[in-house]
């Protein structure tokens, strides 16, 4: 089976979910999205691009767009456009994650900077403001107050992107100095792990230097972890999870997991457990 | 396998294994760059895109 790897920026997990392909047997490659240039006017073949495909693009808009070309020829890739776009977009994953009926903080969505103040009086600070689109906590801010809050608004307005003019804001969960992030293939949870924020942080990304350490989730926070999966489409995946004073939430879900760190804290490879997952879907 | 940053001339170590598309990056400034090709046994730089809104998970 040939397996094609996309990337834009090549890091440690490509290649080890390069070699663990080849330890499986496959004819593993990898593939600089950035160099693709791509006629999709008329139905192509996949020429080139083997059996199936694993999108490991850390764009989303590049993941997103190249995955719907890929499946437009036929081509098998994980994780799918539906999913990349579920989990891309945070408020796309937030209604899924209610429609599925799995906790998750309380979010609120105003789609003008002048209805904001309305959505702070209902969640109350201190409350969390997201972007929609965009990952490693980064422009994830924390508004103690109404003033504060009414700056990062007055920053955000000055940004292009008129999807930035759009607020979701999110209730600031009272937590241990840590949440837990789950990495998901199919069916099986390949590794779960505590991430620690690193001093004078709050915001426990492992690219803001948070800290791993594994442990075995209980059978309530597995059940979660797989709903969530399934809720956004099921496939490879990133489960972010906080434990709140009411018990679990899950607050993200990510299509282009990173585990390096959570692979510096796990025995069993991460790695393999994705490539068999997704060698297992280019057989059906 | 060394070569210098366009930048500010500081050493960048590309290692013996690289491969292309692989980043590195320079000790001095930290700019970084991305390996475009590898012939004779050089790797070519070319400067690696930088952090887009839309990069992450």
């Amino acid at each position: 089976m040939q397996l094609t790897i996309l990337f834009d920026r090549l890091r440690w997990e490509e290649k080890a979910l390069k070699k663990e392909g080849e330890n499986e047997g496959c004819e593993a490659s990898l593939l600089d999205a950035k160099g693709l240039v791509l006629e999709v006017s008329t139905p192509r073949k996949r020429n080139g691009l083997g059996d199936l495909a694993l999108q490991r693009c850390i764009s989303h808009y590049r993941a997103l767009y190249l995955t719907k070309i890929l499946e437009n020829m036929s081509l098998e890739v994980v994780n799918s456009s539906a999913v990349t776009e579920n989990c891309g977009n945070k408020l796309l994953t937030t209604l899924l994650l209610g429609k599925a009926r799995i906790p998750t903080p309380k979010t609120y969505i105003a789609l003008t900077p002048d209805t904001v103040p309305q959505a702070a009086e209902a969640l109350g600070f201190p409350l969390v403001m997201k972007p929609m689109t965009g990952s490693w906590g980064r422009m994830v801010s924390l508004a103690r107050d109404g003033e504060t809050l009414q700056s990062m608004v007055e920053l955000r307005e000055q940004l292009q992107n008129p999807a930035e003019h759009m607020y979701y804001l999110q209730e600031f969960v009272k937590r241990p100095p840590r949440d837990i992030r789950a990495v998901v293939a199919g069916d099986e949870i390949a590794a779960c792990v505590y991430r620690y924020a690193p001093e004078g942080e709050w915001r426990t990304n492992v690219a803001r230097g948070g800290i791993s350490k594994a442990f075995k989730p209980d059978e309530e926070l597995q059940e979660l972890i797989h709903r969530a999966a399934q809720a956004v489409g099921g496939g490879v995946l990133g489960v972010d999870a906080m434990e709140s004073r009411d018990g679990y939430l899950i607050h993200e879900v990510n299509n282009t997991v990173e585990f390096k760190g959570a692979q510096s804290a796990t025995q069993g490879s991460i790695p393999r457990k994705i490539i068999k997952y997704v060698l297992s879907r280019g057989k059906k | 396998m060394n070569t210098k940053c366009a930048e500010c001339d500081g050493p960048i170590n590309v290692p013996n294994d690289v491969i292309v598309g692989e980043i590195v990056s320079c000790r001095d400034c930290g700019v970084e760059y991305e390996v475009s090709e590898i012939r004779g046994g050089v790797a070519l730089l070319k400067p690696a895109e930088t952090v887009e809104e839309d990069w992450g998970e």
